[in-house]
């Protein structure tokens, strides 16, 4: 018998729930729970739409500059976290310059590259372990990418950035770049996307966790 | 305004209206008017919580459904368990989804959301909108008598067996 059989109870009731009801989270939202949206995010989609159609294009030259205008800029967040996501995540044995053992010293680096203090999310609830990361070129100044894997293999990136000049705070937002599945946002400090080639609702319970881990 | 930010947690909005609820239509419906609701009232909502938010939506849209239903009052439990499961059989007693349904209302959202959301005492209070006393009391009674029916001691159809250990 244990101390405290009641207890033992109540923490086996918790598991039993949360077992019983996981199925739900992992069903299809029902059309009927979309939201809708005001017409200038139907727009903007639209417009990523298109610029997916070039990137295409221009994935064969990665170093193709993009326009700098700044209301772009938002719009560019998820496609280029997408193409660094899709060059990387791939790679088998140089996936990260700085992996996982040094993370002090990741850390520290790319937070002074950028002139912010980076937090990394930890990730281990969803499954995800951090690899390491890397520094990019951007557009406007440089770029930190860290990539995680699950047991599995599949590996996810969070892209951070800094903010260019005119953009506009960003609230959690949903791109699909080709095969890949974005969430980003921009608060005061920094962009960030989370990419994966994930379903959407997978995607969305992890970028949900960095999300609040980034946030508070 | 960014509804985007509410879509990663329609999913535990539907586990937890799931739970609530009983059945998967009554519960979609709950989540459906609870996002209605949060979408007509996003301006109001300062960058904070979300989930708590939510969830307060959700308990205000779903106490409304129980007074417009008048569902409530013949679930209401009262202090000495007595009150049996009606028809229950064995079988019935380990059905989790019916146990939940013994009990009141109130005691299940705050069994529930510690359940399913982790939330703490703080959370569930803002939640609810109720005092954090109140969310231990609803907590630990409800957590008791969900063990009692699920462990078939509050059974109409008692088995006079004891099980030998």
């Amino acid at each position: 018998m244990s101390a405290d059989p009641l207890r033992d109870d109540y923490a086996d009731q918790t598991a039993q729930i949360k077992q019983f009801f996981e199925p739900v989270m992992t069903e299809p939202i029902p059309e009927r729970m979309h939201l809708r949206q005001p017409a200038w995010i139907a727009h903007a989609k639209a417009a990523i739409l298109v610029g997916i159609g070039i990137a295409i294009g221009l994935m064969v030259s990665m170093v193709a500059p993009l326009s700098s205008d700044p209301s772009l800029a938002t719009a560019q967040l998820p496609l280029r976290a997408a193409r660094a996501h899709v060059v990387y995540a791939s790679e088998v044995r140089h996936p990260v310059e700085v992996d996982a053992t040094q993370q002090e010293h990741l850390v520290k680096w790319l937070s002074k590259r950028l002139g912010i203090d980076l937090k990394v999310p930890v990730l281990a609830r969803e499954g995800f372990e951090l690899l390491g990361g890397r520094l990019l070129p951007g557009n406007e100044g440089p770029v930190a990418q860290f990539m995680y894997q699950d047991q599995s293999g599949k590996r996810l990136t969070l892209y951070v950035t800094r903010p260019h000049k005119g953009d506009a705070l960003t609230a959690f937002r949903f791109a699909q770049e080709g095969p890949v599945s974005v969430f980003y946002w921009m608060d005061s400090e920094c962009g960030y996307a989370l990419s994966g080639e994930l379903e959407r609702p997978a995607l969305a319970k992890v970028a949900t966790a960095v999300y609040r881990q980034l946030e508070n | 305004m960014d509804y985007e930010l509410i879509v990663p947690y329609i999913p535990n909005l539907r586990r937890y209206a799931r739970a609530l609820v009983g059945d998967r239509d009554g519960a979609d419906d709950l989540v459906q008017d609870t996002l209605e609701r949060a979408v007509r009232k996003f301006h109001l909502w300062r960058p904070g919580d979300l989930r708590a938010w939510l969830f307060s939506i959700m308990h205000n849209v779903f106490v409304n459904q129980l007074k417009s239903r008048k569902i409530s009052s013949d679930q209401e439990v009262d202090d000495t368990f007595a009150a049996p499961v009606p028809g229950a059989t064995r079988a019935d007693v380990l059905d989790l989804q019916r146990a939940l349904g013994t009990l009141a209302p109130e005691q299940r959202e705050v069994v529930l959301l510690v359940a399913l959301e982790d939330m703490s005492y703080a959370d569930v209070s803002r939640a609810l909108g109720i005092p954090m006393g109140t969310v231990m009391s609803r907590l630990s009674r409800g957590r008791e008598r969900l063990r009692r029916v699920m462990n078939g001691e509050v059974a109409q159809q008692r088995s006079g067996l004891k099980v030998v250990q």
